[in-house]
């Protein structure tokens, strides 16, 4: 074992960005979890087969483009055009609740279709599509907020001297969050 | 979030922010602290949750007899001086999720960690130590609130620490299944938060941070050991809280996830269709394996250190023990469903879990055979820490056997629900990283609070638990090949069970006598810390690892000056007839090649 070559590098990867890496292997299980179950659960005759709430499209459109806005705001940040930084990132912030409403819009919609989420009359089908857009939906909401501390340190701080860490660690939580919406629609699409 | 400073390797690195009491000892950001404060809390629980066995251990040895002295401590819980049902099964419920989750997992990682990952690895503290403070408070938190159940009217959850539905989904099915199951839930939810924090920041540092020289096939076991431990967490608590947040809107939201319309008495048939609780099975059980291993590993970490230290040789196979870290790390995920071979699972399927379950034997094995390699003609130091490290590797051995019988589906009709099973679990997960933990606090005592435990105390202490553990544990295997069934609350009622009537009494009686034993190991731990005796040389096991080389108290920051760079891996013992050599000791020229 002696032998083996010396580890004296500097940091491959800053340490913040790793967690978040880790955490969202942590996350992807938590959602795979419940799309098993969701499976699972999909074999039985009680499965009530319904459509997905059209403003689901639009929502998936949004966080789309939430993405590409998050995407350049970071790239805006490293060429320290800060202006430029502050519009995009509270455009981000913006979709991000937008997607927000819009997913609560879609639940609604269900709802007028006499479709329960809850409660003893609701299937496991809208029940399960209930739990698991909602716990997304507060992925996001923690992503929203993540960027409006980053959007208020754009102001308090003296940026030129400021870390891109943070801000390239929230740019790849909301990118994820944004995957797994995608991943989301098309199981729900595709499987449910 | 001083993890800034924490990166950068500056040669002052003396903390020169001035320590409050608040920060250094309640919300500190030293792994140090967090480690004690881990330890501590788990103490109490371990101490809580051994009380409660005792409590039931007596209605089961003594059905027939009355206590008074109960009647003043539970009040209406223990009526004449009699156990409850329902107290009895709020206290084999409670036992059961404290010592698993508090106490084997929090008290055990969160200690060990949070203690040795930085100072084993060569680092300053952890990756994030703001986020590890976090960690200790939200198990804090989380034990708050276990502990509030306790005093609710309707008592504590006592649907058994697995919290099957319905009696965790519907209110109406116990008592415990009141407000006693929403503090129980709301606990374990913070606890896997604290767990995620505390598991995300572990792997993180053990990537990257360790230093100079400090590759990943020189670190010490108990490092490898402690990183698949938090992987396995990482992955396996996530899917826990899938199926915690179900269950939540199953009691409170009145979906149909696990409920269905079942018929149940006082209540009538329930609204709910189409639910499922072997769902809940699967998602429990797909933690809940992995939780086996995320108490067992750290234990057999430190086991491995500490084995090679006190032999004063090398750990035998130091590549093979890390593969079956790995292996045992994989099949962990693929053996959950062997909890479940008598739900009505596919016959097919329960065999390919038959055969993932007994696959396990195989790099178990070979931990046992380099452990037992590893003592084989050593010098061997009895220490009280050495001597619950060989506890250990018996506990395992005799623990593990009845893991085969148990993981065979068909022996597992029989033996399913009985106190085999009860044996079996005590003895290899609960017993065996209760030994481990007991090992790690022995050895690491000195480094921990610069004074050491006193050993004759430690020796009583070790002698009567092993004595006692076995005592405890190995009758019940004959139970439950007789059919006792476990969960009962009380066994004289039944002809062919009446036999054992005097081995529970036994049983109960040797349970009390070890609990008496780990309240003098309280009393030596405690008195220690202020009065043992003081350490006075920096690395009193003559250890090769990097966490002798800190001063006899280390500071926020361990090392005075720069992080000592390594050369070498930490088992150079009797090598080159030279008794150890550190891992900071450069490779000489003459020095022979593994």
């Amino acid at each position: 074992m002696t032998t083996t070559a010396p580890y004296n590098g500097p940091q491959k990867i800053h340490p913040h960005k790793f967690t978040m890496w880790v955490a969202l292997g942590s996350m992807v299980m938590m959602f795979a979890g419940l799309t098993s179950a969701y499976i699972v659960k999909k074999n039985q005759s009680t499965w009530l087969q319904f459509d997905l709430p059209l403003i689901f499209w639009y929502s998936t459109g949004v966080i789309l483009l939430s993405s590409i806005t998050m995407y350049l705001s970071v790239k805006a940040f490293a060429a320290q055009k800060m202006a430029q930084y502050k519009g995009l990132i509270s455009l981000t912030a913006a979709l991000g609740l937008l997607f927000l409403l819009m997913q609560a819009y879609g639940f609604r919609e269900l709802d007028t279709k006499n479709i329960a989420l809850l409660g003893p009359k609701s299937n496991s089908a809208a029940s399960f599509l209930f739990v698991i857009t909602f716990l997304h939906m507060l992925h996001v909401l923690g992503g929203v907020i993540a960027l409006l501390v980053i959007f208020f340190r754009a102001f308090t701080k003296n940026l030129k001297n400021n870390s891109v860490v943070p801000i390239e660690v929230v740019g790849t939580y909301w990118h994820f969050v944004d995957i797994l919406w995608i991943y989301l629609f098309l199981f729900y699409n595709w499987i449910g | 979030m001083s993890n800034e400073a924490v990166l950068h390797d500056n040669h002052s690195h003396e903390h020169a922010h001035h320590d409050t009491f608040i920060t250094k000892y309640v919300f500190s950001q030293d792994h140090k602290m967090i480690a004690k404060q881990f330890l501590i809390t788990g103490m109490i629980w371990a101490v809580l949750g051994g009380f409660m066995s005792v409590l039931f251990r007596l209605q089961l040895g003594y059905p027939d007899s009355s206590f008074p002295w109960m009647e003043d401590l539970l009040g209406k819980w223990a009526k004449g001086g009699h156990i409850t049902p329902e107290a009895y099964y709020a206290l084999v419920t409670t036992h059961g999720t404290v010592l698993v989750f508090f106490v084997l997992t929090a008290g055990l990682s969160g200690t060990f960690a949070n203690f040795l990952i930085p100072l084993q690895i060569g680092a300053r503290d952890m990756a994030s130590p703001f986020m590890n403070m976090l960690s200790y408070w939200f198990f804090f938190a989380a034990s708050i609130i276990m502990m509030s159940s306790f005093f609710v009217q309707t008592g504590p959850f006592s649907g058994g620490w697995t919290a099957y539905p319905p009696l965790s989904a519907l209110g109406d099915a116990s008592p415990g299944s009141k407000s006693g199951m929403d503090l129980w839930i709301i606990s374990m939810a913070l606890f896997v938060v604290s767990s995620l924090l505390g598991g995300l920041n572990y792997i993180a540092t053990i990537l990257n941070m360790r230093t100079k020289g400090m590759s990943m096939t020189r670190l010490p076991l108990t490092i490898w050991a402690l990183f698949f431990t938090a992987v396995l967490g990482v992955l396996s608590f996530p899917v826990l809280l899938s199926g915690f947040i179900l269950l939540i809107f199953d009691r409170n939201f009145g979906t149909s996830f696990y409920l269905s319309d079942i018929f149940v008495n006082g209540v009538g048939a329930l609204p709910n269709e189409g639910g499922s609780a072997i769902l809940f099975q699967h998602l429990f059980w797909f933690l809940g394996h992995p939780e086996v291993y995320i108490i067992l590993l750290p234990a057999m970490g430190m086991v491995s250190e500490i084995l090679s230290v006190n032999s004063r040789k090398p750990i035998f196979g130091y590549m093979a023990m890390i593969g079956s870290l790995f292996a045992i790390a994989i099949l962990a995920f693929l053996v959950w469903a062997h909890h479940m071979f008598v739900t009505g699972l596919n016959p097919f399927l329960g065999s390919v879990f038959v055969l993932l379950t007994l696959l396990i034997a195989v790099p178990s094995a070979i931990k046992v055979f380099n452990w037992l390699t590893t003592l084989w003609r050593g010098n061997i130091r009895f220490t009280p820490g050495m001597l619950f490290a060989i506890g250990f590797v018996s506990l395992f051995i005799s623990g593990g056997l009845t893991g085969i019988w148990l993981g065979n589906s068909a022996l597992d009709i029989h033996l399913h629900d009985t106190y085999f099973v009860v044996a079996h679990f005590h003895i290899v997960m609960g017993v065996a990283s209760m030994f481990g933990m007991f090992a790690g606090i022995y050895h690491w005592f000195p480094k921990m609070y610069g004074k050491y435990l006193n050993n004759t105390l430690g020796y009583i202490h070790f002698w009567v638990t092993i004595a006692g553990a076995y005592m405890i544990f190995w009758p019940m295997h004959y139970e439950g090949l007789a059919g006792m069934p476990r969960r009962y609350y009380d066994f004289s009622i039944w002809e062919s069970f009446k036999q054992f009537q005097d081995l529970n009494r036994f049983i109960s009686v040797v349970s009390i006598m070890v609990f008496a034993v780990q309240l003098l190991f309280l009393f030596n731990f405690f008195y220690s810390i202020f009065k043992g005796r003081k350490v006075t040389t920096l690395n009193p096991w003559k250890s090769n690892t990097l966490e002798w080389t800190t001063p006899i108290n280390p500071g926020h920051g361990n090392w005075v000056g720069e992080i000592p760079e390594v050369y070498r891996w930490p088992y150079d013992y009797g090598k080159d007839g030279v008794d150890f050599t550190p891992q900071t000791t450069p490779v000489g020229e003459e020095e022979s090649q593994h």
